[in-house]
């Protein structure tokens, strides 16, 4: 019980262990789905966020937080460009299922 | 502790079920929304670990750009969703079986997680060398000091996947009658006016 009330950095760290691993599985579970695959990343990339916010509160030090925003910065980039490339890939072929991303198979 | 139990339990709930949500709903826009909620509830979280700014700035960026990005394409694309989902039910086994052995590996080292003994001695920017200042203030003191190349960095990069998206998406579509400042102003009267003489009783 004690270790129910009292918050500490276990909590939190197997709380991102857990989103993150939702995201691996929801890679899986949409294999076909390129839209609900770049959520899954989104979700690994949250779950990183929550360990480097974490580490950064339990060790005392403001670096995590800065890098956080680092890796956000990195996330909306990779969104948006992502989601381009799936509006040019759909214009092009009418699809977005992933076993049709096979132009350059040769 | 009751409270902050309390609140932590009730986040990290709706965040860990809204990403289940995120990954099995049927229709994409419930999966967005769902993310949407994660994101509410992870910004609540950060708030508990006392990083109010990178919580702010997750409602911003993430619920308010990244989360409408991804809303605009699926409402914008016009696919058969439940054809994607066909076939997918045989990759299930794999996936649990490949995320029960992440998530087990994950447990075992947190819960055994210990600091070693010289990092408190390593810490690049201990948070209590700022004194009392807040935490959006402590970052602000150091973003744009020592952390100011990488934050440069950041915005070129957020620049370059701006210009990206914009080349890969552009088209110039045939058949579209756009105005062309450039000709009508290079237009002359000598050009395109002629003045005829019609002698009388000739004329249609």
């Amino acid at each position: 019980m004690e270790t129910f009330i009292n918050i500490g950095m276990t909590h939190f760290l197997i709380l991102a262990g857990i989103i993150f691993t939702i995201g691996v599985f929801g890679i899986f579970l949409n294999r076909k789905n390129v839209i609900v695959i770049l959520m899954s990343i989104e979700l690994m990339l949250l779950a990183v966020n929550i360990n480097f916010i974490t580490f950064s509160a339990y060790l005392d030090d403001l670096v995590g937080q800065v890098f956080v925003m680092f890796i956000l910065t990195v996330a909306a980039a990779e969104a948006a460009i992502g989601l381009a490339i799936l509006v040019v890939f759909f214009r092009n072929k009418g699809s977005i299922a992933v076993e049709d991303l096979s132009e350059m198979k040769g | 502790m009751v409270i902050q139990a309390l609140a932590f339990y009730l986040f990290a709930g709706i965040l860990v079920v809204s990403a289940l949500m995120v990954v099995t709903a049927r229709n994409p826009v419930h999966s967005v929304l769902f993310l949407i909620l994660g994101f509410f509830n992870a910004a609540g979280i950060f708030i508990l670990l006392g990083a109010e700014f990178i919580a702010m700035i997750l409602i911003i960026v993430y619920v308010g750009a990244v989360a409408v990005l991804f809303l605009f394409v699926v409402m914008m694309l016009d696919i058969n969703f439940a054809d994607l989902r066909k076939g997918g039910m045989q990759y299930i086994p794999l996936g649990v079986i490949i995320g029960g052995i992440l998530l087990f590996e994950l447990v075992t080292i947190y819960t055994y997680w210990q600091f070693s003994p010289e990092a408190a001695q390593n810490l690049a920017l201990p948070i209590t060398s700022f004194g009392d200042a807040q935490n959006s203030e402590a970052l602000g003191l150091v973003l744009y000091t020592d952390y100011i190349f990488p934050f440069q960095m950041s915005g070129l990069i957020l620049f370059v996947a701006m210009i990206g998206a914009i080349v890969l998406t552009h088209r110039t579509r045939p058949g579209i009658r756009k105005q062309k400042v450039s000709d009508q102003h290079a237009r002359k009267a000598s050009d395109v006016l002629e003045v005829k003489k019609i002698s009388s009783g000739t004329g249609a």
